[in-house]
This record gives structure tokens, C-alpha cells and sequence, in this order.
């Protein structure tokens, strides 16, 4: 007699990953053609059901194993809900003062030239407190990689309004929407530094569907590569996510949103490709 | 059945309940049990023996919990199609 489904459980479905014992006979025939990365620490992570953190940080740590940089790659931490990045990312990682993750960045590279930097930061690190670093760094044109994840949100503290922040959306300091005449004009970080002679590659990219995490996996393999290269110059990979906690909504819903309302602002594609003006 | 046959595992006690990978299955394979884990989360489940290993679910799952598989090697034969699942449920194959 086969037992198709484990005894442990009353629920068949249930096979859970990397447990010898519960694999069926139909799964040993496979070819496995994903796993979660080795790097990207085995816990659970402390962000919202359906933030596009968690798919950020996995595609990271994909692209370091892919380039087999894993050893040397070094990342700097923000202030905001990815505080904990290094819980999850098994690379050597540096917490950072709120905003300053690109100065850190620039002296361990500088300091360490043969390392692999890059600085993962959110919209109220890297567009509110930290704009000065990010523009400084980026016009200084140092060899690092910055990864912005913008969801137009400070998701952490509860879902106040952020310099992102679409004009019109409501949050919990704009509870009649975001006036830009009285709180000013959303901020389009990428499309500013992008004429920076610094700025090597930029690109705006999303994780809310699959096809969009495949070309984000691309645009920061590209960004990884070009570090490895020893470019002359910053590549910054922004990351549209969303904030279904901050925003009020289901993942689901806030897929939704970002596809019927916020690409029309924050438009996807590279701003900024070498050799191209 | 000309197709290609994959297969999924979940993590299930490391599943929130997002939903994503439910509505980016191309096949409609997924859905989400009415159990719950150990955290309180309604978590996602495979229903449906179509699934083409198109790693579809496991691109946007933010947990990074599922595994997907796929057949490479000579076609077989099911012993049984399993379908529209919808309470749990217990198979022994003499
Ligand atoms: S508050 Fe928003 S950005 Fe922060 S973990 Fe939750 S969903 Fe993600
Ligand atoms: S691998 Fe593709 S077909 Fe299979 S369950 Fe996932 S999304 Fe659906
Ligand atoms: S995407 Fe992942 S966390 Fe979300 S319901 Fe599916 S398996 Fe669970």
C-alpha cells in the first residue's frame, strides 16, 4: 500500500519544504525549478502578509548567489520597516543612522574597494531625511548600488504621509488626501538624479506581479554586474512596493492600486542605460 | 494530457494568507484552506493537479515558502486526477 499524503497531518495538501519524509513519489520524478535562496535566512520575516519587502529582499539575495558574490557583498540597512534587513539577508550587513545609508556605503567602499555594496532603503529613508546622501552620493558617483523601495508611505509609524506620497491619497496626517498646495508636490527620486553625471543606470521597477519581479531580478542583476565591473558610477534600482497596512487595503487591493493609479506616475522602465543620454 | 506537469509545496506554517500567489496562478490551481496555521493565517493550498510548475506563485510569494517542481523525464500515467477539492480530505492507494 502507498500512502500518498504523509499520516501527520489530516490536511493532503500539506508537504512541507525540504522534509525528506513528506516528499510524495510524484515530487521525487521532479526537477526542482525554485527554492528559496540559501541566503536568504530561513525565518519567518517580521513584514505585513503581502508587502513587497519580503520580495525584494529574496530577489537580493537571488541575484548575490547568482553573480557568486555572497562572500563579499556587503549591505547597508535603513531605518524604516526594513530596520531588520539583516535578520533575514545572510550577508555582512551595517545598520545605518536614519537617511545616511549612502554614506556608509561610500566609506566601506572606499575603505574596502574590493566589496560589494549596496544600501537597501525606503522612501522616508531614502527621499525624506536621507535626500542629501542619496544626491551627494550618487553625483560623487560612488561605485554602489541603491536600492529604493518606494510605497509612497511611512508604512512603520503608522502610515503618515511621505514626500512620495501621490497627490490626492489619503493618509493618516492627509486625512482629506494630499493637497500639493499645502503639502507639496510627490517627489520623483529617480527621475531627479538620473541627469546626475554620477548616475550609471537607473531604473524604476515593481513587484507586484510576476512578470515584473522577473525584470526587477533583471535590472538588479544588471546593477550587481556593473558594480562587479568596477563602473564608473551609482546604480540605483527603485523598487515601486506597495504598503497594504499603511494603505488600508488587501495585498490584493493594493496590486490593484498600483497598476490602475500609481505606474501612471511612478512610470516603469530604465531612465538611465550606459552610454545613453 | 500533452501537457507539462509540475507541482508546488507550500511551507504552510510560514504562510500569511496574502492571497498573491492564488491570483497569479495562471491555472487557478491555488486557493486558500479553510485551516488555519499555527500563526492564524488562512494559508494557500494546491486544489488542482494542472499545475505547470510556471513558478508563477512562487515569483510573487513574499514569504518566499513555495517550492515548485517540474517534469522533465517520461510522462506518466495519473492513478487518479484529483479536483475541485473544496473539504480535506484522505487518499490510500492499494
Ligand atoms: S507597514 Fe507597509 S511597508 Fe511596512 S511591513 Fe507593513 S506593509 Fe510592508
Ligand atoms: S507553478 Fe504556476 S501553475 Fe503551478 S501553482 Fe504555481 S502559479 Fe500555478
Ligand atoms: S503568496 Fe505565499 S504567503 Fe501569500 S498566501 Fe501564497 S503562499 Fe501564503
Amino acid at each position: 500500500m502507498t500512502q500518498l499524503f504523509p499520516e501527520k497531518t489530516d490536511d493532503p495538501y500539506l508537504y512541507l519544504a525540504g522534509d525528506e519524509s513528506y516528499k510524495c513519489e510524484l515530487i521525487e520524478e521532479m526537477n526542482q525549478v525554485w527554492r528559496r535562496p540559501d541566503s536568504l535566512i530561513d525565518t519567518p520575516m517580521h513584514y505585513c502578509p503581502g508587502c513587497g519587502h519580503s520580495i525584494a529582499h529574496r530577489l537580493l539575495m537571488e541575484v548575490v548567489e547568482e553573480l557568486d558574490i555572497v562572500e563579499r557583498t556587503v549591505g547597508i540597512a535603513p531605518v524604516g520597516c526594513a530596520v531588520f534587513a539583516y535578520n533575514y539577508l545572510n550577508v555582512d550587513m551595517q545598520e545605518a543612522a536614519h537617511g545616511r545609508a549612502p554614506a556608509v556605503a561610500t566609506g566601506i567602499k572606499r575603505v574596502l574597494p574590493d566589496r560589494i555594496l549596496f544600501t537597501y532603503q525606503g522612501d522616508g529613508d531614502l527621499a525624506a531625511i536621507g535626500t542629501a546622501e542619496t544626491i551627494h552620493a550618487v553625483n560623487r558617483g560612488e561605485k554602489i548600488v541603491i536600492v529604493f523601495i518606494n510605497n509612497g508611505i511611512y508604512g512603520m509609524t503608522g502610515g503618515q504621509m511621505a514626500p512620495t506620497t501621490l497627490a490626492g491619497a489619503k493618509t493618516s496626517t492627509t486625512i482629506f488626501g494630499r493637497d500639493p498646495s499645502v503639502h507639496g508636490h510627490p517627489l520623483r527620486i529617480a527621475e531627479m538624479i538620473a541627469p546626475l553625471p554620477g548616475a550609471y543606470y537607473v531604473t524604476r521597477q515593481a513587484v507586484n506581479t510576476a512578470n515584473h519581479v522577473r525584470k526587477t531580478k533583471k535590472a538588479l542583476l544588471k546593477a550587481f554586474q556593473y558594480q562587479i565591473d568596477n563602473v564608473d558610477g551609482t546604480c540605483f534600482v527603485e523598487i515601486v512596493s506597495n504598503c497594504p497596512s499603511g494603505w488600508k487595503m488587501t495585498p490584493l487591493e493594493s496590486n490593484e492600486l498600483l497598476e490602475d493609479e500609481i505606474f501612471q506616475f511612478y512610470k516603469l522602465g530604465d531612465l538611465k542605460l550606459p552610454g545613453k543620454e | 494530457m500533452a501537457k507539462i506537469h509540475g507541482h508546488i509545496s507550500i511551507n504552510i506554517e510560514n504562510c500569511k494568507g496574502c492571497e498573491l500567489c492564488t491570483n497569479e496562478c495562471p491555472q487557478e490551481s491555488l486557493k486558500m484552506s479553510d485551516n488555519i496555521n499555527k500563526k492564524g493565517y488562512h494559508y494557500a493550498v494546491l486544489v488542482e493537479d494542472n499545475c505547470t510548475g510556471c513558478t508563477n506563485c512562487a515569483m510573487v510569494c513574499p514569504e518566499a515558502i513555495i517550492t515548485v517542481y517540474r517534469q522533465t523525464k517520461q510522462k506518466r500515467q495519473p492513478v487518479a486526477v484529483i479536483s475541485n477539492v473544496t473539504e480535506n480530505l484522505n487518499i490510500n492507494i492499494d
